[in-house]
């Protein structure tokens, strides 16, 4: 209880926080490092090694990263656009309306946290193959489109909602659609923002099915690019290979400097409903 | 007089339906309907060519369950959540308490806890490889520095590349999980931590006797989370060790992979989807159960 106890009790955590930070933090560092060195320094550390970007260059010239980045951002924006209107839509349903079939439905929109379309690859590859859609964006976007967790999420914003709001769009003659437009979508704008970065960077950064669903340059995200050029035994230099890791992970990792605050908002937002 | 309340509650049930209409196809297409055909394939053989799929009953069964290769990645799957996620739960909530507390740099703390969540798997994994290059890895750097030990290769050691890929996970998910347990955290009214504190109790005590288990409904939420993607997040494998050396790290998803898109054995790789979806569901009940009995509701 006494002063000299609580200070360095607050020490030991304090250096607790920051080995751990910096231990976590070592890694990030070393990959920036290598990037923006030349080869020859990538174990050999010299605070005064020249900087160069040439790894970048070097990364960018040897994969096709311009096509990748446009596939992803098109993938991102596809799953997203569909992932809004199709949640929306069935939030609404579970959240103000009573229909016979409710509970029952409800209950296999969760099944989906716990049974995902990650897991069910090869059932979703056949079901691509004969909707002749193998080796395209669609193809990677669809399985994720209606999703559990954005419907569950959506529901929960829109049951917050009071009523009362809703009775009096209504009296004015509105319509359920222009109810759901007017009064819920404004009001849930929160929980829209913290979903989209939740849906973009899990989107963004997905792997395993993009892998399966593609194989050629038009269609494959930077995350499947990336794994083709750095499996390359070609004796590619490492500082390349990093550099090409951060141009990948590089405008979500901006984004996330510069949203930081939203971003940790948003997923606890999403965490705690 | 009858008539009118269920003609308003038909229409609602057909607006009910046709707002959830949509969605609901779309799920049914790619979660529901394939988790059920995956189930009806396990019980027949790979068509090839012109030759059709045929019943076989439990044949593919009797094979995975003889199969020592799915029984070490059952095991490895199993060692890999055992490993990684109690230690990312711990991290998590040691994190999550600095980070809330008064602490010089806090933000630039919680910057470095949180960004390996932003990163993509596979592009985490490609640092990582770097890292643990033997000789001149920084891994190997520190070690060889601090320690004196010699090279040694990591991942490719059977010994040893399961659990560094686990470190990997573990660095990847702590970021993550700590972020619940800071949401849950500000939810602790300071009241109770100041009143334990009037009557002499330590911080420790505070910890175990108020916070821990006012914490236990984020630890339940975490935990389910945890196994799940213990057993769904696979990427960093396809970078650091494509499974190997000799299997040593493999994990069930990649071996799911391997059968079906590298071996072209559809319908094995359909029973050993049924393996993970029912290790899946048994965890995720026995989870509820157990951790129920001892959450503290309010």
């Amino acid at each position: 209880m006494n002063a000299t106890s609580f200070s360095y009790d607050r020490l030991l955590n304090t250096l607790g926080a920051w080995v751990l930070a910096l231990m976590w933090a070592l890694p990030l560092v070393y990959a920036v490092w290598t990037a923006f060195h030349p080869a020859a320094y990538e174990a050999n550390f010299d605070l005064f090694a020249p900087l160069t970007l040439e790894n970048f260059a070097k990364a960018w010239q040897a994969a096709p990263f311009a096509r990748y980045f446009l596939n992803t951002v098109i993938l991102v924006t596809m799953v997203l656009a569909g992932q809004f209107f199709l949640c929306t839509l069935a939030a609404y349903s579970f959240a103000r309306f009573t229909f016979p079939g409710r509970n029952i439905l409800f209950a296999l929109v969760l099944l989906q946290l716990l049974v995902m379309p990650d897991i069910l690859i090869v059932e979703n590859y056949k079901t691509m193959r004969l909707l002749d859609l193998v080796d395209t964006i669609p193809a990677i976007a669809l399985p994720y489109v209606a999703s559990g967790f954005g419907i569950f999420l959506l529901r929960q914003t829109f049951m917050t909602i009071p009523r009362e709001l809703d009775e009096a769009a209504r009296i004015e003659g509105a319509s359920p659609l222009g109810v759901l437009w007017k009064v819920y979508i404004p009001l849930a704008k929160p929980t829209y923002l913290a979903y989209g970065l939740i849906s973009v960077s899990h989107h963004w950064n997905n792997f395993l099915w993009p892998l399966i669903v593609t194989n050629s340059v038009e269609t494959r995200p930077v995350t499947v690019g990336l794994n083709i050029f750095s499996a390359i035994d070609s004796g590619v230099e490492w500082s390349v290979i990093n550099a090409a890791t951060l141009m990948t992970s590089g405008p979500l990792l901006i984004a996330f400097l510069l949203f930081q605050r939203q971003f940790v908002q948003s997923f606890m937002r999403a965490g705690i409903k | 007089m009858s008539a009118k309340p269920s003609m308003t509650s038909r229409r609602e049930w057909i607006y009910g339906w046709l707002l959830l209409l949509p969605a609901m196809v779309l799920l049914f297409a790619f979660t529901h309907v394939p988790a059920i055909t995956t189930l009806l394939n396990s019980f027949f053989s790979t068509p090839r060519g012109r030759r059709a799929a045929k019943f076989v009953g439990v044949e593919n069964y009797d094979r995975m369950l003889s199969d020592p290769v799915f029984w070490k990645v059952f095991w490895n799957n199993v060692w890999y959540a055992v490993g990684t996620i109690p230690v990312s739960i711990a991290l998590a909530i040691a994190m999550a308490l600095w980070v809330n507390d008064r602490l010089a740099g806090r933000s630039f703390v919680r910057m470095a806890y949180f960004t390996p969540t932003v990163l993509p798997l596979i592009a985490v994994a490609n640092i990582w490889l770097f890292f643990y290059t033997p000789g001149f890895g920084l891994f190997d750097q520190i070690t060889g520095y601090l320690f004196g030990w010699p090279s040694s290769n990591y991942l490719g050691n059977t010994d040893t590349a399961l659990v560094a890929v686990m470190v990997v996970t573990v660095w990847k998910e702590a970021g993550f999980f700590m972020i619940f347990y800071l949401a849950a955290l500000q939810s602790i009214p300071l009241s109770l931590k100041e009143a334990a504190q009037i009557e002499g109790a330590g911080r420790w005590t505070v910890f175990w006797r108020i916070t821990f288990p006012l914490l236990m409904p984020t630890t339940l939420f975490v935990s389910v989370n945890a196994v799940i993607n213990s057993f769904r997040l696979v990427d960093h494998i396809f970078i650091l060790t494509d499974g190997g050396p000799d299997n040593a790290s493999k994990l069930l998803l990649f071996l799911i992979y391997e059968v079906a898109f590298r071996h072209w054995e559809t319908a094995y790789a359909a029973s050993l989807t049924v393996a993970l979806l029912v290790i899946l569901s048994l965890l995720a009940i026995g989870q509820f159960y157990f951790v129920d009995r001892k959450v503290h509701y309010k």
